[in-house]
Parts: structure tokens; C-alpha cells; sequence
């Protein structure tokens, strides 16, 4: 074992700094701990240093579950790195837990010989007993495959924070900044920036607290450096960059960015019927902030009534949005296929989580597709658009927004949990490159028909109500093209075939698909949709490098299929979709193309490893 | 979308408030005085076809938007005030109306009605009470009377009906009333009344369903009887019923009891306050019940609240003011940007 016991001081041996290619932190401790902020402060750290990041917090479904149970833990992953990377990392190199509780949930996801830095006083008898160790791990030799690094962090914060007047149990709040500023040390970051960022956060409203909480940080640094905590300490130099205007941004704010973005393009208000439900609220938070861009907000009684009202907005003039998650969807889909047959722009946001029922609401999982392709009534075709990474989500929603309007539909926007909570760094568009909204097609009160067609995109006119000569009477009941109420089998026949036709149509907006790998056809061919993304290329391209005959290709669009899939997917001997649900693609495109394609499916709640997709996709090669 | 000086020039007839497609309900059903009435009504004010909506769900009376001049929208079962208020929150300028039936509104529905009500959405919502399932050929409906023979029932219902205006007052309704399709001026007037309230305003019309519940409401709408079945509430006026007014509504503790007026001694019929903030009076009237009292009728409430989407234009007015001009700009760069060069 190799304890590195920060009590005892004089380890005199000489420091050496270790020059690293990537790196993966866990920040593990209990809700109230701070784990959240401590790697936030840590990620805008090596953001502004230059790193390429990609970040998942993990936190639990209890808002404040018993302390120092394997419950209350909430944890903050984070991967930085001086390449391009696009995953929070498969296998953790530093562990830092606050507790027996964090420690137990978490060992599992550490390296062999990675560090385990935890605070001692989180592993006192109580501690140890709520998770049922029945002895240290920290003392009876069971860690003795890891570096322990175990520290008397609440001891020294309190001390550490005297002078700013702060005490008690606020002083002991700030543990985490003292943890930062150790692990700020190991990895060679300097301390300045954050030390700023908490002046400016702080220091109007609550000095004392801004003053303890630098305190913290420089008595973590301060004592690593001191004692030389650490044998080896590391470094990770700068990513490099496409040139270019970047932020750190999560799944959900881009996904409300695009909203507002919406909203200010398209000269039309976006009303945003919501109602809370994890892991999609956040964007409700972010748009109730942001009214004064156009965005009206409504936090409905009930689902129905928050995809309810977003096509009654719709109607009236305005881009309805109405987003959820899984159980949300299942009770909007009635008043979804409404905007489907009155042919109204309407945007769904569906962010899946885990399970049937309330099953794992804030896990991740993709289990949703087959529900947002056939999940309705009757024949109900609507285009489906799925972002890659958190930053794309952005892009994504705006082209969902615009579509919607533009061929008249409601358009499903499936993001999920790891997209929604994970974050990475982003590069600014310019407002004056997204793509303008067309609309404003057949409104002559001369020729108009309500369900007229535009022969480019096959959608009806949008008239708004309050214009003179254009008013209408939409129904869910079955229509001519003039809007009256047609039971006859031909006119069904007739409407049925427009609608297909009209979504068909959508795969017009596809941009040709990027073959990552081998190109031009060969042994295997991967393809990816969603948030698993950055695991499959990662994993393809390492695959691809061993030599092997591998071609990845990952969709943005389920409904339509893009126009050159088939043609692509010809070219493979044996083709894997790698899906976190029991096989809904591989299913949806065996069924659509009749070709044999295999699943690899794994729900556990959690993103693909990279590691993991590489063994299969091996496998499968032969 | 104003267009004023066609406001200010034209006047128009319930002809023009009607779109020419064949009015599909039963014959003799009760539906027709009401579409009749609302286009009377609707051609006596300045507004123009082009700036009413009309929103309904599902059922016979959800038909009703069909048969308008006027912007329209069918949409699903029980969800019609979701959509109104959509509409209404994204085109202000639109005067939104409102047709449900007793199952559209008040079963599937009932979550949706009461909360558009307590945030005062500025909709005109006429509830068709006839008291059955029509559409569906004669189900029992949260208003059918307990014990009532039907398809569903037949050892009659063992439900107590819900009040919809007893429902609207509790969920804090600022305009309630209640009027019948066999009573054409009272229900022009009611239906004038609502036209002008800014808020909710929640109409119950005693509706006849001629194949499924026929005279349901005659016990104490009959045309005979009336005068002795049915209290007409006026603002300001005394409770006084009966034909030759001779029985007068009393407050007696929590409830009200009826007198003769020749016989009241010290009992003073209520003079009746549709003001009145709390709601308490209405709704002691909205417990009067045949046959033991006079249905009432008329206005039970008629307060100001500032409607929901004038609260949320005003908010967004505030957010433009304390933040300037939008800047999508700024907005995607957030609070913390790195160039690489």
C-alpha cells in the first residue's frame, strides 16, 4: 500500500512533473459536498488553459437523500485532454471522494494505480457503517492496487477559513474549494482564474464567503506544494483548436439556445409549453429567462396541456414548442398527432431517460426512437432530428424549429440524458449563419386553400389568425384540400399518401452522410445515432487504426432516412448499430432496407465505453 | 393585425358570422338556438369574423366552431382550453371562444378547466350541458343526475353529478353564468355579458339533447313552470321569484331559505352583488337546486383579475426594458468565451 499519508510531513523526495495526453477525474462525494461546483470550477480551469474537455455529471434521483449513504452520492466526470476527445472518459485516473459512501459507489470506475484523494473525516464509524465497510478501506490494505492520498480536509478547511470570519458548518462547506485547490496542484493548473471568477461571483453579495472560499483553495494548493502531497504531478497541455470563438456548454443550454435562437431568426414568437420532468427541465429554467427574446414560456398543468397549448400557439401564429421526457411523450402523443393531421409546425423535445414507467429518471438511455417513430394512432409519419454531442444540440434544435415551420410539421427532437447534462466546449455560430425561416407560402385570400400545397415541400399555408380573407376551420377529423370534413376512402387514400409524402420530401434537407473509417466500403460498418457519437467514432478510429477494414457512419435524421443510407450501408459485408436500448435502430433499419444488421446493446443507465465498442467491434472483424 | 377602420365602418349581420356548411346536429337539438344566438350576439359588436377564434374539443357540441365564419380550431377530447390558451397567449389580439360539452369539459377535461380558470385566461367558455354523452350515443356524463337510467348505467348512476358552476367558482372563475337554449333573450344577454368580460368567462347552458336526454332541464326550464322553478339573478336587484314575485331568496346563516314576501317579517331578500370578491354568495346560490329551490340563472360572478396573457406580455415588456434590446449575439456567447487562434 502506498498511502501517501499527508500527516506525516518531510517526504523530501524530489517533485517530477509527468507530461500527460488525457486525464479523467471523478469528483464523488455527498449531495450537499459541493461535487457539482468543484467540477464546473475545474472544467472552466482547463477550458480557459486551452484543453479540450467533455464533462457528465452524475447525481442522484433524491434531491437530498440521507447523508453519506451510497444514495445521497453525486459525482462530476470530467476528461480533459490535448487532443480532441468526445467522451467523458472510460476509466477514471483520479478519484477524489469525500466519503466512505462516494468512495464505494465509485472505486469501481478507477484505474488500476489510479489516485484516490479523500477527505478522512468522511470515514468515520458512522460513515462506514451507513455503507456497510466493516473495516477502513482506507487502513486494512483493501485499496493496496490504488495511490491513497487521504487528507484531514475538513479539519484544515475549517482552519484554513478563520480569518475571513466564516465558522461552523459554513466553514466546513468549503472543503471542496480546499480539495480543488489540491487537485488544481496534481494537475498543474493555475489557481488565478478561478480565484477571480469567485471574487466576481461572490464578492458583492457575500464577501466573507467569497474570502473563505479563496482561502480553501490556496491552503489546498498551498499544503500539496508545501508537503509534496504528491511524488509525480501532471500536466496536460492545450488541444488544438479549430480557430474560432469557444464556450463550455451543456445538452439542455444549447438546446434552449436554439430555441431563442428560433425565436429571434424566424420574426415569430416560439411559445414553450412545458411542464417539469427530468432530465428536460433545465431548458425550461434557461427559456423562463429569456422571454425578452421572443420566447413565451408556459409551465403547463400537465403534459398534455404543455403539447396542448404549443399547437394551439402554433396555430395562432407563434412556433409551438413543448418538450419532456419519456413518460411525458407517452401522454402527449394524442395532441401530437392533432398537429400531425392540421399539418402545424410543432416542435417535440423528447431528452430519454432510462426505463418504462418512471424507470431511471436521471439516467441516460435512447430507448425512445421506436416510440417517436410509431408511438401514435394510426399512420402518423413525423420527421425525427437527433443531435451527436452536447454543443450540436444547439444547431439541431434550430433546424427543428425552422423544418417545423417550413414543411409544416411537427418535427421529434430526440437529445438524452448523457447529451442533455453532459457539456464540452463549443464554438460560437454567427447569428448571421443560421439559415433563415421560410414561410408566408399561398396566403393570396384570392387562391388560398387550407390544405393547399407548396409543390417545393409539399406543406399548407400558415395563416394566422386575425387575417382578413384566409380564415379557416382546422380539424382533426379528415379533410379535402379546401379544409371541409371528408369521410370518403378516396380522400383518406389521398390525405394519407400527401402526409407521407410531404415528410418523405424532408430527406431533401439531408446533407450527404460522412463515411468516418473505411470509406469505400469494407468489412464492417458501424452506425451510431445520438449520444453514443463520441464513443462509436473514438472506438471505430481506434479499430480503424489496428488495420482493420471498418467504416462508421453516424445518422442525424431517423425519419427520413437520409437518401444515400442504403446505398452506404451496400457496401459493408456485416453491418452493427451500438444502441443504449435493446436494438430499436438495428431494428428500424433492418425493417425499412431488409438487409441483416446486428445490435450491440447495453442499458445500464450509463454511456458506451470506448473500450468496450473496440472489443466488439474486434470481435465482429474476426 | 388591426384593422380599425373596418371596425369602425362595418356592421354586420349573424349571416356573416356564419360560413355556409350545413349544420350537421339532430333535428330539434338544442345546439342550434345556441349557434344562432352567439352569431346574433357576435354581429351587434364592431369586432369582425377574422378576429374571433373559436376553439372546441370532441363531442356534438365541438362542432360548433365548424359551422362559424371565423377562425376555428377542432382539436382532441377535453383538450380544447389547453389550445385556447396557446392561442390566446400568442395572438393577443384575437378574441378566443370557447364550445365543450359536460364530458369534454368537465371529465377528460376537468384538470384543464380548472386551471385555465384560476389563471383567468381571457377565453369565452360556453359549456352545452345536456347532461349525457351525445356523440357517443348516450353514456351518463359527470353532470347526469344520480340514480339516471342510460347504456352505461342501467340500474341507473351511482355518482354524484359534479356543479360546473359551483367547479368555476371554487377554481376562482371571474365571470360565471348560467342561462338555457330555451330561453333566447336571457341567453343573448348572458351571452352579450361574456362577450365584454376580460378574464375567463364561464357560460353553462342548459342544454336539450333530443335523442339521448330529452327535457332533461324541463323539470324547472319548462316554459309554464318557470316563473316558480327558476330565480333570475340581477346585479343590485332582490332574490325574487314566482309568478307574481311573491317568494323572495333569504340569507339564513351559511345557506340561503326562501320566503313568501307578504310573510317575512324581519327577513330581508338578498340584494343580489355579483361583485362580490369572495365568491361565497355565488356559490351558496350555485347549491340551489330544484326541487327544493329555484334553479338560479343569470350572472353568479362578475369580478376583474388581469387575465394571464396580459400578466405575460407585461412580464416580457419588463425583461425588454430591464435588458435592452435582445442581442442573439451575446446571448450564444454566454458569460465566459476563449478565442483560439
Amino acid at each position: 500500500m502506498s498511502t501517501a499519508d499527508a500527516g506525516i510531513m518531510g517526504n523530501t523526495e524530489r517533485l517530477d512533473v509527468k507530461e500527460l495526453d488525457s486525464v479523467t477525474i471523478l469528483f464523488a462525494g455527498d449531495s450537499g459536498d459541493g461535487m457539482q461546483v468543484t467540477g464546473s470550477q475545474f472544467t472552466d480551469a482547463s477550458v480557459v488553459f486551452g484543453n479540450d474537455i467533455s464533462t457528465f455529471p452524475d447525481f442522484p434521483a433524491e434531491i437530498r437523500a440521507p447523508a453519506g449513504t451510497i444514495n445521497g452520492v453525486s459525482a462530476y466526470q470530467l476528461h480533459f485532454s490535448n487532443h480532441d476527445i468526445r467522451t467523458p472518459g472510460d476509466a477514471v485516473d483520479t478519484l477524489v471522494a469525500m466519503n466512505a459512501a462516494a468512495l464505494k459507489k465509485y472505486l469501481p470506475e478507477l484505474r488500476k494505480g489510479g489516485i484516490i484523494l479523500v477527505d478522512k473525516a468522511g470515514f468515520g464509524p458512522n460513515e462506514l457503517k451507513k455503507v456497510d465497510y466493516a473495516s477502513n478501506p482506507l487502513e486494512d490494505g483493501s485499496l493496496s492496487d490504488y495511490r491513497v492520498v487521504a487528507l484531514d480536509i475538513t479539519p484544515q478547511t475549517i482552519a484554513a477559513v478563520k480569518p475571513s470570519g466564516i465558522t461552523g458548518r459554513n466553514a466546513e462547506r468549503c472543503k471542496n474549494f480546499y480539495t480543488l485547490g489540491v487537485v488544481f496542484y496534481l494537475y498543474d493548473r493555475p489557481v488565478e482564474p478561478t480565484l477571480l471568477e469567485i471574487k466576481k461571483r461572490f464578492a458583492k453579495k457575500e464577501p466573507a464567503i467569497a474570502e473563505a472560499n479563496i482561502l480553501a483553495i490556496q491552503a489546498g494548493y498551498n499544503l500539496a506544494h508545501t508537503i509534496e502531497l504528491f511524488r509525480t504531478t501532471y500536466r496536460v497541455k492545450r488541444s488544438v483548436f479549430e480557430p474560432g470563438e469557444y464556450r463550455n456548454i451543456s445538452g439542455n443550454l444549447a438546446t434552449a439556445l436554439g430555441v431563442a435562437a428560433a425565436a429571434s431568426k424566424s420574426g415569430r414568437k416560439v411559445f414553450f409549453g412545458s411542464y417539469p420532468i427530468t432530465p428536460a427541465t433545465d431548458i425550461l429554467h434557461e427559456l423562463s429567462r429569456l422571454k425578452h427574446f421572443g420566447v413565451l414560456t408556459f409551465q403547463a398543468e400537465d403534459e398534455i396541456a404543455a403539447v396542448a397549448s404549443s399547437v394551439g400557439a402554433s396555430y395562432g401564429g407563434a412556433i409551438g414548442v413543448t418538450c419532456s421526457s419519456g413518460p411525458g411523450i407517452a401522454l402527449k402523443s394524442e395532441a401530437i398527432n392533432l398537429a400531425v393531421m392540421t399539418e402545424l409546425p410543432l416542435v417535440v423535445i423528447d431528452v430519454q431517460r432510462g426505463g418504462p414507467s418512471t424507470g431511471l429518471p436521471t439516467k441516460t438511455e435512447q430507448a425512445d426512437l421506436l416510440m417517436a417513430l410509431f408511438g401514435r394512432n394510426s399512420d402518423s409519419p413525423i420527421p425525427i432530428i437527433a443531435p451527436a454531442t452536447p454543443g450540436e444540440c444547439f444547431q439541431a434544435m434550430y433546424e427543428a424549429c425552422r423544418l417545423a415551420v417550413k414543411y409544416m410539421t411537427p418535427v421529434m427532437y430526440l437529445s438524452d440524458g448523457y447529451l442533455a447534462n453532459g457539456a464540452e466546449p463549443w464554438m460560437v455560430p454567427k447569428v448571421e449563419d443560421l439559415k433563415p425561416f421560410e414561410f408566408g407560402w399561398g396566403l393570396d385570400p384570392a387562391t388560398y386553400k387550407p390544405y393547399g400545397r407548396n409543390p417545393a415541400t409539399g406543406a399548407r399555408p400558415w395563416a394566422v389568425p386575425g387575417t382578413p380573407g384566409l380564415d379557416n376551420r382546422l380539424t382533426g377529423i379528415e379533410k379535402d384540400s379546401q379544409g371541409r370534413i371528408n369521410y370518403e376512402s378516396d380522400n383518406h387514400q389521398r390525405a394519407t399518401t400527401e402526409r407521407f409524402a410531404k415528410i418523405a420530401k424532408m430527406a431533401q434537407e439531408i446533407p450527404p452522410i460522412q463515411v468516418a473509417g473505411a470509406a469505400d466500403g469494407g468489412d464492417l460498418l458501424v452506425i451510431s445515432w445520438g449520444g453514443t457519437y463520441g464513443a462509436t467514432l473514438t472506438a471505430v478510429e481506434a479499430v480503424h487504426k489496428m488495420g482493420k477494414s471498418i467504416g462508421h457512419i453516424h445518422l442525424r435524421w431517423l425519419n427520413p432516412l437520409p437518401s444515400d443510407l442504403l446505398g452506404i450501408m451496400k457496401k459493408y459485408k456485416k453491418i452493427v448499430v451500438p444502441e443504449i436500448n435493446v436494438g430499436q435502430l438495428a431494428y428500424h433499419l433492418q425493417g425499412t432496407y431488409a438487409l441483416p444488421v446486428s445490435s450491440y446493446s447495453r442499458v445500464r443507465g450509463k454511456a458506451f465505453t470506448v473500450g468496450e465498442l473496440v472489443t466488439h467491434f474486434n470481435s465482429l472483424l474476426g | 393585425m388591426s384593422n380599425e377602420t373596418e371596425v369602425v365602418a362595418k356592421k354586420f349581420t349573424p349571416q356573416d358570422f356564419h360560413n355556409g356548411t350545413v349544420v350537421r346536429w339532430c333535428p330539434g337539438c338544442g345546439d342550434y338556438a345556441i349557434l344562432a344566438a352567439v352569431q346574433k350576439v357576435l354581429a351587434e359588436r364592431e369586432r369582425p369574423p377574422h378576429m374571433y377564434t373559436f376553439v372546441s374539443g370532441i363531442g356534438c357540441s365541438s362542432r360548433f366552431p365548424l359551422y362559424m365564419s371565423t377562425y376555428g380550431f377542432h382539436s382532441i377530447h377535453g383538450r380544447a382550453l389547453a389550445v385556447a390558451t396557446g392561442l390566446k397567449a400568442a395572438n393577443p389580439e384575437q378574441e378566443v371562444w370557447l364550445i365543450t360539452g359536460d364530458g369534454d369539459c368537465l371529465s377528460i377535461g376537468g384538470n384543464h378547466f380548472i386551471h385555465a380558470l384560476r389563471r383567468n385566461q381571457d377565453v369565452k367558455i360556453l359549456l352545452f350541458n345536456n347532461e349525457i354523452y351525445g356523440l357517443t350515443k348516450g353514456q351518463y356524463s359527470p353532470t347526469s343526475q344520480m340514480g339516471m337510467i342510460n347504456k352505461t348505467a342501467p340500474y341507473g348512476t351511482i355518482e354524484e353529478p359534479v356543479s360546473p358552476i359551483r367547479l368555476a367558482l371554487a377554481a376562482g372563475a371571474t365571470f360565471v353564468a348560467r342561462t338555457s337554449d330555451n330561453d333566447l333573450n336571457h341567453m343573448a344577454e348572458v351571452l352579450r355579458r361574456a362577450a365584454d368580460h376580460k378574464g375567463s368567462a364561464f357560460v353553462e347552458i342548459l342544454q336539450n339533447c333530443v335523442i339521448f336526454n330529452d327535457k332533461v332541464h324541463e323539470d324547472y326550464y319548462g316554459v309554464k313552470t318557470r316563473k316558480d322553478t327558476l330565480v333570475y339573478l340581477h346585479h343590485g336587484e332582490p332574490v325574487l321569484y314566482g309568478k307574481t314575485v311573491e317568494k323572495a331568496l333569504v340569507v339564513d346563516g351559511f345557506k340561503f331559505k326562501s320566503v313568501e314576501t307578504a310573510h317575512a317579517g324581519a327577513d330581508k331578500p338578498y340584494v343580489f352583488d355579483e361583485h362580490e370578491d369572495t365568491g361565497s354568495i355565488a356559490s351558496m346560490l350555485s347549491k340551489l337546486g330544484h326541487p327544493d329551490f329555484p334553479v338560479p340563472v343569470g350572472v353568479f360572478r362578475s369580478v376583474v383579475h388581469p387575465a394571464y396573457h396580459e400578466l405575460m406580455h407585461a412580464q416580457i415588456d419588463t425583461a425588454r426594458q430591464a435588458n435592452g434590446e435582445p442581442d442573439l449575439g451575446k446571448l450564444l456567447k454566454g458569460p465566459k468565451t476563449w478565442v483560439v487562434k
